[in-house]
């Protein structure tokens, strides 16, 4: 009777882990089928290195998707640029300097911060950081690359923060008392040996953020502007590829060259979202065998 | 036996929403369009109290997208079909019918900071299309131009390319997400030109609405002139439209013909836009009306 139950519920686990990975390839394949009929009438390299997306025009058709690559790593990057600095000092002053009643406090709050849905993020970049930065800048209008940064930055953030943090936790304790006990400051402790102890952890926690920015839709598609040229900087409009797929594939008749023009560039975008988490789980693996 | 009881209900809750959904005439489409029919469908459904009419957005484009995959009954459409949509439909099997529901008057609208009042479309068109970029160009301030317009789902993005500036437009404008984004984003933005529905100009406040010439040297109109909108002086005006599947039959045709009976054809003016003139009227009946 036991060794039955036990069979049981091994098998249940194994169809969930099964099930997991099915929907995963599942949803891989849907992309890969999807998106090769766009090949039959654009070529590859037209559709990795054009900078003209106008699949609708009658006068000038085209399906290259650099300047929505560029405008995705624009935002992104800007992003991480804002967020990284942020998210690693307030770990730091989480793990190492608020007292545990403050921490017990900050911490749920920050990750509360995940909880707000993205549209209102992207109402807030509209009706406040976007005039605020047409302001500041004393350009005309604030729906721009910027605007999309500092928002994906608030939502990078709760990532960051928490991951880093539980990677400045899992210092062996022994490290700091090592280092204490040689004469470092609490100061040089944090920063020498700490950071360095857990970098690989905040770095795992930066790409993981950067990969919740750059599949962020609604946000970018509110916030920042939907102009399809090649950007020229973070004060232009940009349309990034979640943007571009979100806009366009509800007006697309089935099974067109468009429609499945737009499953590719879901594809390109799914690579570079696996590429950049599997980089962050190998990195965080290392981590994990270097500390044990 | 509660429980029983609980799931009869819940079964029964199903089947008569499943009923009662499929005989919802579901309306789809332009997103000039969706405020003028929401309302004229309130008002159907208060004299007919047996019909349900479910009017939904998202581009003239996504409408005819949906009747041409089959997932609504009447596609609103603020352009008309492309020749590529009608052959995709006919090739499904499907032939749509084309109906004139009013008349809209695009409105041409900038910041009221702007001291420009008066555009020709030709000079519309080279805006759109990047050929302009100052607004200095067209007797304003020196001043770079920023473009707002609609996305490509929308049917008034592809009437300004087919109708005015007959050419793609320029890809530094920003596309917003329906009329009233282009109003907002107007609003706070001096360098801002756009284009809306008039239905979105007539009570919009904080920006200001541009008279337009047909030619360089001809009398320039304004789009809130109902005299000169009807009459076709006001050179930027077009039918605004519904989409059918097929012929006008059942629950479609009726909806269809309140529309257009002088009850649906008041509401058409309350919003702003213009009921439908005698041409179209006629038009309207190669369509079984």
């Amino acid at each position: 009777m036991f060794r039955l139950k036990e069979k049981i519920i091994r098998t249940a686990f194994l169809i969930n882990g099964v099930l997991v990975i099915m929907i995963l390839a599942g949803i891989f394949l849907l992309l890969v089928l999807n998106a090769m009929p766009t090949f039959k009438e654009v070529p590859w390299k037209e559709f990795l290195t054009g900078k003209n997306w106008n699949p609708s025009s009658d006068y000038n058709p085209g399906y290259g998707i650099v300047s929505m690559i560029v405008s995705t790593f624009m935002v992104t990057l800007g992003s991480l640029v804002l967020a990284v600095p942020i998210g690693i000092g307030t770990a730091a002053y989480l793990s190492d300097v608020a007292s545990p009643k403050v921490r017990e406090i900050a911490k749920p709050v920050v990750e509360i911060l995940a909880g707000i849905p993205s549209v209102v993020i992207g109402f807030l970049g509209i009706v406040m950081v976007g005039p605020f930065i047409a302001k500041m800048t004393g350009t005309y209008s604030g729906l721009n690359a910027l605007n999309g940064s500092v928002l994906l930055a608030v939502m990078a953030l709760p990532t960051i923060v928490s991951l880093c943090e539980d990677a400045l936790a899992n210092v062996p304790k022994s490290f700091q008392e090592a280092s204490l006990a040689l004469g470092a400051s609490h100061w040089q402790t944090l920063v020498k040996v700490k950071l360095q102890a857990a970098s690989s952890g905040i770095i795992a926690a930066c790409m993981l953020g950067m990969g919740r920015a750059i599949g962020e839709t609604m946000t970018v598609l509110m916030a920042t502007g939907n102009a399809p040229a090649f950007p020229s900087g973070f004060l232009n409009s940009v349309r990034p590829m979640t943007s571009t797929i979100a806009i366009e594939l509800g007006e697309v008749p089935y099974f067109t060259t468009h429609y499945h023009a737009l499953f590719a560039v879901g594809l390109v975008l799914f690579l570079i979202t696996f590429v950049i988490n599997m980089i962050a789980d190998i990195v965080l693996h290392r981590y994990e065998s270097k500390l044990r | 036996m509660r429980n029983f009881s609980i799931v009869f209900a819940v079964i029964s809750g199903l089947l008569l929403s499943s009923v009662s959904y499929a005989d919802v005439l579901q309306v789809k489409g332009s997103d000039t369009l969706i405020n003028l029919v929401q309302r004229i469908a309130e008002e159907y459904m208060k004299v007919n109290p047996d019909k349900m009419v479910s009017v939904t957005g998202g581009g003239s484009g996504t409408g005819i997208a949906a009747l041409i995959n089959k997932k609504c009954d009447l596609a609103n459409a603020s352009r008309l079909m492309r020749g590529k949509e009608i052959e995709l439909a006919n090739s499904r099997g499907a032939s749509p019918v084309r109906v004139v529901v009013a008349l809209d008057s695009l409105s041409i609208i900038v910041n009221p900071n702007n001291p420009i009042a008066v555009l020709t479309v030709d000079q519309v068109g080279k805006i759109y299309k990047g050929e302009i970029k100052n607004w200095k160009e067209v007797g304003g301030e020196n001043m770079p131009i920023s473009l707002y317009g609609r996305q490509s789902n929308s049917g008034t993005y592809d009437f300004m390319i087919e109708d005015i500036m007959k050419g793609d437009y320029s890809p530094s404008m920003r596309q917003m997400n329906g009329n009233a984004q282009i109003v907002e984003g107007i609003k706070s933005d001096p360098s801002a030109v756009g284009y809306v529905g008039v239905g979105y100009a007539k009570n919009a406040q904080g920006i200001k609405v541009l008279k337009i010439a047909s030619k360089a040297g001809a009398k320039a109109y304004d789009p809130l002139d109902t005299v000169n909108v009807r009459n076709g002086n006001y050179p930027i005006t077009r039918p605004l439209n519904q989409y059918v599947e097929g012929s006008l039959t059942g629950a479609a045709k009726d909806f269809v013909a309140f529309e257009l009976s002088p009850a649906g054809q008041k509401i058409v003016e309350e919003e702003g836009f213009f009921e439908i003139s005698q041409e179209y009227k006629d038009f309207n009946k190669n369509a079984g009306l």
